[in-house]
This record gives structure tokens, sequence and C-alpha cells, in this order.
């Protein structure tokens, strides 16, 4: 997971506004059922967890199986509560995390 | 020959669709959510009828709740039963989500119904179902 995620939300937020946010990682999401020319099966190799922190709580995650496509495009919402910072992390097989941050504005 | 004949004809002698050999899908859906028994409503899924590329196909799922700290959707689960794994996705909710709506992309080897379970926070278990034709399937299998 070398590539930097892309995260798109609002720039600004109001207090009780449910805002949406979109999520997109590289990944192949390897299924383990695929197979090579010499007919040897690709070893299995996703992004099986998706999780998302506001302000230390967790407030949305995700469960990734054999059906997600490749590069996992995931959008959700969340309502705001209040200013925060914003930690997603996406966990593949084989335990590696890629952790990205952002800063919600409030007005 | 009345329209309603000629339909039930076309239907009987329409070709099997490729549906996979039945697999044991409520065993899967046991182990998700146990032994509740679904009822059908409150969730909407949009999926394509007609799916082109089974390797990418997106999808919203929307389910009506207030979302409030005693009236949530906790989760979501999305299976595909004639996929190779049936397993798509499952989202999981707090009432800090605001919306039970989320949008992902599925795979999906052949033309079947992706089957949709919704879990609230008072125990209940909601269902949906959709039917999907795949035109080039996906999985690489």
């Amino acid at each position: 997971m070398s590539v930097k995620p892309r995260i798109r939300l609002p720039e600004n937020a109001r207090v009780g506004e449910v805002i949406e946010i979109k999520t997109l990682i590289a990944h192949p999401m390897e299924t383990g059922t695929r197979r090579n020319n010499d007919a040897s099966l690709v070893p299995r190799f996703l992004v099986h967890t998706f999780e998302v922190k506001f302000a230390g709580r967790e407030v949305f995650r995700a469960s990734l199986h054999t059906g997600t496509a490749a590069n996992p495009f995931i959008s959700f919402f969340m309502k705001v509560s209040g200013p925060g910072e914003f930690e997603f992390t996406w966990i593949e097989d084989g335990g590696n995390k890629t952790t990205e941050r952002h800063n919600l504005k409030v007005t | 020959m009345g329209l309603s004949a000629m339909t039930a004809w076309t239907g009987r002698v329409r070709p099997t669709q490729a549906q996979g050999p039945p697999r044991d899908i409520q065993a899967v859906v046991k182990t998700l959510v146990g032994d509740t028994t679904p009822v059908e409503g409150r969730i909407s899924l949009d999926l394509p009828e007609i799916a082109e590329n089974g390797n990418t196909v997106p999808y919203t799922v929307r389910v009506e709740s207030p979302m409030t700290s005693s009236d949530y959707v906790k989760a979501v689960h999305l299976l595909a039963p004639a996929n190779p794994l049936p397993q798509i996705s499952s989202f999981f909710f707090t009432p800090h989500s605001g919306k039970a709506t989320v949008s992902s992309r599925m795979r999906l080897a052949q033309t079947q119904e992706v089957l949709v379970f919704a879990e609230t926070s008072d125990g209940t278990l909601y269902t949906a179902r959709r039917s999907v034709k795949v035109t080039v399937g996906g999985c690489g299998g």
C-alpha cells in the first residue's frame, strides 16, 4: 500500500451537519481463488479492515471480503459533533496498516 | 395466444440461468447475524440491473433509521451467493454515523441475486435482495 489513499470530505462543516466522506485506496484485493498461468493459486491478499475514528471515537468500520472490487472505494456519512481530527486506517493481510489523518474545520 | 400465455410460455423455455451450484448460504448468514429471522423492508439497495463488468459493480445501501443512540443501524452485510466466496463486505455504524448509507464496489462472478442484511440496535434484522445480470464475470476465477 505504497500509494497514498485518496480522501474527500468537506472543507468546512457545521455542528449537527451530516457530511459524506469518500475514500479510495489502491490495492489488488487478490481473492486467493485466482490462478496463475502455471495453474498455481495467487495467494489471498486483501485489505480486510477499514476503520474511521473522529476525535478519538469510532464512527464507522468496514470488513472487506473477496467480493469487494480492487482499489476499494468506500463512501459513508458522519454527523459532525464538533471540530476534530479524522483517523482513517486500512489493514491488509499480513498486518500492514496505512493511516491517514485529516482535520475537520467546524464553523 | 394471449399475452399472458405468451409470457408464461417464454418463461418456461428460457434456458436456466447460470446460477452455479446451490451453496449453503444460510450457514454464512448464520455466522454473520445468528438465528434471527429477517424481515423485509427499510433497506434500499442500488445496483445496476445489468453489470457489463463483474469486476467492479457500484452499489449503495441505504437503511431507514433515525440513527440516534437508542435507535440506530449497527451493521449491514452484503452477500453474493453465486460468487466463489459469497461475502462482499460488512459495514458497522454508530449513532455518530448520522445516516446508515454506504457506497462501494463489488465483484460479481455471474448473474445472481445480491443479498443484504441490516441489524438494528433493537435486535431487528432486515433483509433485501436484488438481481443483477452480469455480462462479463468478475473474480478472475
